[in-house]
């Protein structure tokens, strides 16, 4: 194959570059949509699989694409972009990654189009579905629902980075070499977050229901809206406004639905839940801070005093006590309390150490609490029983909280498998206690020191009444042999 | 022939193994797994179609994407079991090194086995190091997290090179060059193998055995 195009291959080459160019925009999308994407394989092969991934089509995504092309394919000057930026309760939006998908004037012609250029540019969608997972929007994007979402832009033409802030960095996809040009594929993401963390830490108020402003006008020429990633979808509704497609392509009409904004309460999402997985998602523990706090105000209407299970009960009266102090305190009694199963006190290190790693974050902050309690640093000589019977039972209002009775009612929880013995305590408690023993008296100096002269004046004495005895004491011997 | 190979290295603690390992291996193996193929009459071929499944790391702060197909999975894993156990009995601080070797059958003839010719070697070098408090292990969960999708992007830079690929094969061939053993994916031919360096590093001689066993073999 050498220097022109066959026809056919010209027609070959533009549609491949053509359903790439949307699938691309597929899993860009779908990568941001804050779940984990599975696709079944399939070993009978369907008509509508293009480059033999299986890669689902959201409709309102194709729809987008579509007419940023506006019929027209990516190609050299003329890039197709995405872009993902992030949108915040309060209006305030961020772009974090542009995906660029560019072509350049360098030319393979002795490729053959209908093979080599179909498969390299197959493997180049699942380096996009390996690489859209390992940029910094993607843990942000499994993070979005009250505090923030994540919002997409399809545009055509020449590509924008300025707002990606200073020392952004690209990441190359992959090439692949065609006839026509190289189609090139990468993406550019903000390093500077700077933004988030001012907002981090601030009480924002419950937002009811989604975000109903979709679409922001931004002021680029020829702008497109922004549209989140994690859009409810509407189902049939939305499929009947989209044209069907006109090619012989068979369109995949199954619609990518996320969870509704409830799904911070439902335990299965890790948005900061008072019930902790197992096995916590990847930058749960690194971004705590950035947990929905609109969970506690939610939870702040709830407040009863029944204690149904041991955590949620822990959870109510310690989000009544958080409303005292500010809101950094709050936070930061949320987390601690998500450790412990006991009202009043520090976690336990026992317990914090066999959990591992979803406590692990809140460490620093047990060893703060620790300071105030009674337990460690007890006033006087330790007692045993007093100060345990103190926080544990409910009507001694003494603990170490130190807040007024009527704004919480203190529970006596026992741990899971902990054995009732003569004392009630719990194994934390009495690690922590017995830990500080008090010295033995044969042990300290001045007393050990009496016996030792008391004993070396008698030592004569004994000698001599010793020796004297010495044919019983041989007696004696004889008889145990 | 010659064959590429590629080394990737990465300091773990013990209970970061599998994952590190699991997400190295598969991110090369999608790229190097296929549909399956179905032979028609006429010679020529279609291809099943390769779903994905991300999948999270509970000890690591990264996601990885992998093909969709249990039966490599548990294949694998059971690999990554071994290596990892191996790792663990060589005793604390140990290295070791896992190799993911893609072959072509070459038929010889009587009295000659098939020759096994590799045309690309990943190896992925692991460290592993024991950590002492909680504070620690977190910062190493973050930092792996991102130096294993430093490694993913590596990888990804190498498949994208387009080097050397075996031939598609014709029907008769295709099992000198894939593995049409799974029912859901077709991966080219690959071993994996490993060998453990302790302290001492005493892996020269596993290493000059095998060097003596592969000339020999030729």
């Amino acid at each position: 194959m050498d220097g022109e195009l066959t026809l056919q291959d010209k027609k070959d080459l533009d549609k491949f570059i053509k359903f790439f160019a949307l699938k691309t925009v597929q899993v860009i999308v779908q990568a941001r949509l804050g779940e984990k994407i599975c696709t079944r394989s399939s070993s009978s092969p369907t008509g509508s699989d293009w480059f033999n991934l299986a890669i689902k089509d959201i409709p309102e995504v194709t729809h987008e694409a579509k007419k940023a092309l506006a019929g027209q394919l990516p190609g050299i000057g003329r890039s197709m972009c995405v872009e993902i930026s992030l949108k915040t309760s309060e209006g305030d939006s961020m772009e974090l990654e542009t995906w660029c998908l560019e072509m350049n004037e360098k030319c393979d012609k002795e490729i053959k189009v209908s093979y080599t250029v179909y498969n390299r540019l197959s493997l180049l969608l699942k380096s996009l579905l390996a690489i859209t997972r390992v940029t910094p929007a993607y843990k942000l994007s499994r993070k979005q629902g009250h505090d923030y979402v994540i919002l997409y832009r399809i545009y055509f033409g020449e590509v924008q980075l300025n707002g990606l802030g200073e020392g952004f960095q690209t990441v190359r996809v992959g090439m692949v070499g065609t006839p026509v040009g190289t189609i090139t594929l990468s993406c550019a993401y903000r390093t500077n977050l700077a933004f988030m963390s001012g907002r981090q830490l601030e009480r924002t108020p419950p937002i009811m229901g989604i975000i109903i402003d979709h679409f922001v006008d931004r002021p680029y020429s020829g702008s497109s809206p922004l549209h989140p990633c994690n859009y409810r979808a509407t189902g049939e509704d939305d499929a009947g406004t989209f044209p069907s497609v006109e090619d012989s392509q068979e369109v995949c009409t199954t619609s990518f639905s996320t969870s509704p904004p409830s799904q911070m309460i439902v335990p299965s999402k890790e948005g900061g839940i008072p019930v902790l997985p197992l096995h916590p998602a990847p930058g749960t523990q690194a971004d705590h801070d950035r947990m929905p706090l609109c969970n506690l105000t939610d939870m702040n209407q709830h407040v009863a005093a029944t204690p149904s299970s041991s955590g949620e009960t822990e959870l109510l009266s310690k989000s009544s006590e958080g409303k005292s102090g500010t809101p950094q305190d709050t936070l930061e009694t949320t987390f601690t309390r998500k450790v412990g199963a006991f009202v009043n006190k520090p976690t336990n290190q026992v317990i914090a150490a066999n959990m591992d790693l979803p406590f692990a974050v809140f460490a620093s902050k047990i060893v703060e609490s620790e300071d105030t309690d009674v337990m460690v640093n007890p006033p006087d000589s330790p007692t045993l029983e007093s100060p345990l019977h103190a926080s544990l039972h409910s009507d001694q209002s003494s603990g170490s909280s130190g807040l007024t009775q009527d704004e919480f009612v203190m529970v006596e929880l026992k741990p899971a498998f902990s054995k009732d013995d003569f004392l009630p305590m719990d194994l934390g408690t009495f690690y922590r206690e017995f830990q500080n023993p008090p010295q033995l008296s044969s042990l300290s100096i001045d007393i050990s020191a009496q016996s030792m002269a008391e004993d070396l004046d008698s030592l004569p004495e004994k000698l001599a009444i010793y020796e004297k005895n010495m044919e019983e004491f041989d007696a004696f011997v004889d008889t145990l042999q | 022939m010659n064959c590429r190979s590629q080394t990737l290295e990465l300091t773990v603690e013990a209970r970061q193994i599998e994952e590190t390992v699991l997400a190295v291996l598969h991110t090369v193996l999608l790229h190097r797994s296929s549909g399956k193929f179905h032979y028609k009459k006429e010679g020529t071929y279609s291809i099943g179609t390769v779903g994905t499944e991300d999948v999270d790391c509970d000890f690591v702060d990264c996601t990885y994407v992998r093909v969709s197909s249990d039966e490599l999975d548990r294949t694998l894993r059971r690999s990554v079991g071994e290596f990892k156990d191996a790792l663990r009995n060589s005793g604390s601080d140990g290295s070791g090194q896992i190799s993911l070797e893609f072959y072509q059958k070459k038929k010889s003839r009587w009295p000659f086995s098939d020759e096994c010719i590799p045309w690309e070697v990943w190896a992925f070098k692991l460290n592993v190091v024991n950590l002492a408090n909680e504070q620690e292990r977190q910062i190493c969960r973050e930092k792996v997290g991102e130096k294993l999708g430093e490694k993913i992007i590596n990888i990804i830079e190498v498949m994208n090179r387009h080097e050397y690929l075996p031939k598609m094969p014709t029907q008769s061939e295709v099992d000198n060059v894939f593995d049409t053993g799974l029912r859901d994916v077709q991966p080219y031919l690959y071993k994996i193998s490993y060998q453990i360096t302790d302290s001492l590093g005493t892996s020269v001689s596993t290493t000059m055995r095998r060097l003596i066993k592969d000339t020999l073999a030729l």
